[in-house]
């Protein structure tokens, strides 16, 4: 962290611009194209914050100024950030978020809406043309992304427009509602009109008849003070994008990516028209490196949470009365989604490994804190009772006596805090934390099972190495006599 | 030097002591005999000051370390014997070589092999778990000794020849002694002073001797006799 900061303080830093995007292929192929007109430009270097979870997390790191600039989409602005759902043209969005310091770009030319699909056989079969045939069919189920689902213009308006009733409605994660339609888990999602995948998986998307979806066009939503401090490129990124990017040329770059596995940068160079040598310039991320960075979230978030669980669970177990708020407490952190957490952090600590650490802290401290306190409250009163006896006091009693004895159930607690911040620590890439989770996102986004297991199964084996090496740990932790479990003991 | 006058504790709405009065000098041996329940523990526990009387006075001189033994040692299980007997001179900040010294000492006043202090409770016998807690509770060399059934674990031929070697100890030491035990044989090993307890009350103080020939109460003479006397036991006592 102290690098970091030294980092960003030394004086010769060229400037940057510092470029988001939300995890999905259209997002991080726009952001990609930005970046590389910032580099061409020359007037900043760009920096890739990409794949930052959705409008929640990309938005907060935008408007908290941990980055300058992001894709965006008209419909997204009015309904989700400026909470006008009527508002329709782009000058007037862009006076409304010239209050909050951010500005638009002009729009891009194509317009990313949402649409619903379904197999084309089941389209034929239950004669499925428009949205609204789907009131005739109450026996279907449907599949739709967590943000497609809670919105008002998205799956409640919907409902309320067509009359619409489904057997099943379910969330899931955009990217794996695709599958699930093609194996005829469910019959129906939502999936955006520039979406690369409709034309390789054979669906049907149904028309918006009665025109409820609002315009997605697609725009740059960027801190005032990128235009102002950095006017070439701001121009730059005009004068290319603006305008010139139709629903076909989309499509086709998001197929570029999803389906014939090419990189963002290499989709964005093609659009751009530049060779895809000159894009090679920046190899993906090693293995190695990101492994380095999940070994670090799972460090010292873990470390963090154990200096703090520890203190609070021996509290709890000497204050009777304090210990039952302090576990409601920690349960209640416990309770909270992890993406939910993770963006909470972000108005408090911006978005990379920070807010990561901190989110990946309080998740670790429920079982450590709940592990302690039962450990050391559930101890032989009679050895407890002896220690006063023995004018043991302080931290020698804890030391000496409570410690080591609560030391078996302490580790186990440690080790399943370790064990399970491995796993939520993939969802650190959500708000730019880095680690195995950068490829599962990444992979999520492009549908590429592939992508997702290159950093999941590092993830599992990691979590298994983690584990072996707290056995280990507890042969030094764990005093000898109390690793043999004596049954005869007193 | 020890004096409880007119204790009476309570737990939640039960009367664990009610009104007793008990007074040890340096040197004797006092032995508090009862069934289970009858309050003796709870006696040692307020002496120990680990519980506070809810009526009456508790009085020890002067305020110097007791030693405490309980049935079953109450040995800590992650420490070896000798570590645990040395535990109270670590905490009084004894020095290692003061702290070896007295571990030997003991360890020849109680009998046991100096190996046996590498030893984890769990492997000695019950008979050597219980001279290890009576070293600890010597450790500091306490004027007061506080014993809570100490032999009541143990299986009846270590527990004789335990007792006989406690009592010479005892004897050695002369030290105020108050042994917990609801064992009237014990009771004669060695109290030169019984105090008799029943639900709380204490039913009559004097030697074996009064307790039998005496008796203040029915309940003393069905106590002793409930516990079937050895025949020297009998014989002077001329049951």
């Amino acid at each position: 962290m102290a690098l970091l900061v030294c980092a960003a303080a030394a004086p010769a830093e060229p400037p940057r611009i510092r470029v988001g995007s939300k995890s999905f292929t259209e997002s991080y192929i726009l952001a990609e194209m930005v970046a590389q007109i910032v580099d061409e430009t020359g007037e900043a270097r760009a920096e890739r914050r990409l794949g930052l979870g959705g409008t929640g997390i990309v938005y907060g790191a935008l408007a908290s100024g941990d980055i300058d600039i992001y894709p965006e989409y008209t419909g997204t602005i009015a309904q989700a950030i400026l909470k006008e759902p009527t508002l329709a043209s782009v000058q007037a969005m862009r006076t409304r978020l010239g209050a909050r310091g951010l500005t638009l770009g002009v729009a891009l030319g194509f317009d990313n809406t949402y649409a619903l699909a379904v197999r084309r056989d089941a389209a034929a079969r239950l004669g499925l043309r428009t949205i609204g045939d789907l009131a005739r069919h109450p026996g279907l189920r449907a599949a739709f992304d967590p943000g497609f689902l809670d919105r008002g213009d998205g799956w409640p308006g919907l409902q309320r427009q067509y009359g619409l009733r489904f057997a099943e409605v379910r969330a899931m994660e955009h990217a794996l509602t695709y599958p699930a339609l093609v194996s005829g888990r469910v019959d129906v999602i939502d999936v955006f009109s520039t979406d690369g995948q409709l034309a390789r998986l054979d669906l049907a998307l149904l028309t918006d008849d009665r025109r409820f979806f609002p315009d997605y066009s697609a725009v740059l939503l960027a801190r005032r003070s990128l235009a102002e401090r950095f006017p070439r490129t701001w121009a730059a990124l005009q004068g290319r994008l603006g305008g010139r990017i139709d629903n076909a040329t989309m499509a086709r770059l998001n197929a570029l990516a999803d389906l014939e596995r090419r990189s963002f940068a290499e989709a964005a160079a093609t659009f751009l028209g530049r060779s895809s040598a000159e894009t090679a310039r920046r190899p993906a991320r090693e293995l190695a490196t990101l492994t380095l960075e999940h070994v670090w979230l799972v460090a010292v978030s873990l470390t963090a949470a154990v200096l703090l669980g520890l203190p609070l669970g021996i509290l709890a177990a000497r204050r009777r009365r304090l210990a039952q708020a302090e576990l409601m407490g920690v349960g209640v952190i416990q309770t909270i989604p992890a993406l939910a957490l993770l963006s909470f952090m972000i108005p408090l600590f911006g978005i990379g490994q920070l807010p990561a650490l901190v989110a990946l802290s309080l998740y670790a401290l429920l079982p450590i804190v709940r592990t302690t306190h039962a450990a050391i409250s559930s101890l032989d009163p009679r050895l407890v009772e002896m220690t006063t006896v023995l004018g043991l006091r302080g931290w020698r009693r804890l030391a000496w006596v409570e410690l080591p004895l609560a030391s078996v159930t302490i580790m186990a607690g440690i080790k399943t805090a370790a064990v399970l911040t491995v796993g939520t620590a993939t969802l650190a890439a959500f708000i730019g934390g880095g680690g195995y989770g950068t490829l599962i996102v990444t992979g999520l986004a492009l549908n590429d099972v592939g992508t997702i297991l290159t950093g999941a199964i590092p993830a599992a084996v990691m979590a298994l190495v983690i584990h072996a090496a707290f056995e280990a740990l507890d042969r030094v932790v764990v005093p000898r006599a109390l690793r043999a479990a004596p049954s005869a003991s007193n | 030097m020890i004096a409880l006058r007119h204790v009476t504790k309570r737990f939640g709405g039960r009367v664990a002591l009610d009104d007793v009065s008990l007074a040890v000098e340096p040197g004797a041996t006092h032995v508090l005999l009862g069934s289970s329940g009858a309050g003796k523990s709870t006696v040692l526990r307020l002496i120990l000051g680990l519980l506070r009387p809810d009526a009456g006075e508790v009085r020890v001189e002067p305020t110097a370390p007791m030693g405490y033994v309980v049935q079953e040692g109450a040995l800590y299980p992650h420490l070896s014997a000798g570590r645990n007997v040395v535990l109270p001179a670590r905490a009084a900040n004894w020095s290692a070589e003061r702290q070896a010294a007295r571990l030997d000492a003991l360890a020849a006043l109680v009998g046991l092999e100096p190996e046996l202090m590498a030893r984890y409770p769990h492997q000695l016998s019950g008979g050597q778990r219980q001279r290890v807690s009576l070293m600890r509770a010597l450790m500091l060399d306490p004027p007061v000794l506080l014993l809570d059934e100490p032999l009541g674990a143990l299986d009846p031929i270590t527990r004789a020849s335990l007792q006989a070697q406690l009592g010479r100890v005892f004897g050695e030491l002369h030290k105020a002694v108050i042994l917990v035990t609801h064992d009237v044989r014990e009771a004669f090993v060695f109290g030169s002073v019984i105090t008799l307890l029943s639900h709380g009350r204490v039913v009559q103080q004097g030697t074996l001797a009064d307790l039998a020939q005496r008796p203040a109460d029915p309940f003393v003479t069905e106590f002793l006799s409930a516990q079937a006397p050895p025949p020297e036991m009998a014989r002077e006592l001329r049951l």
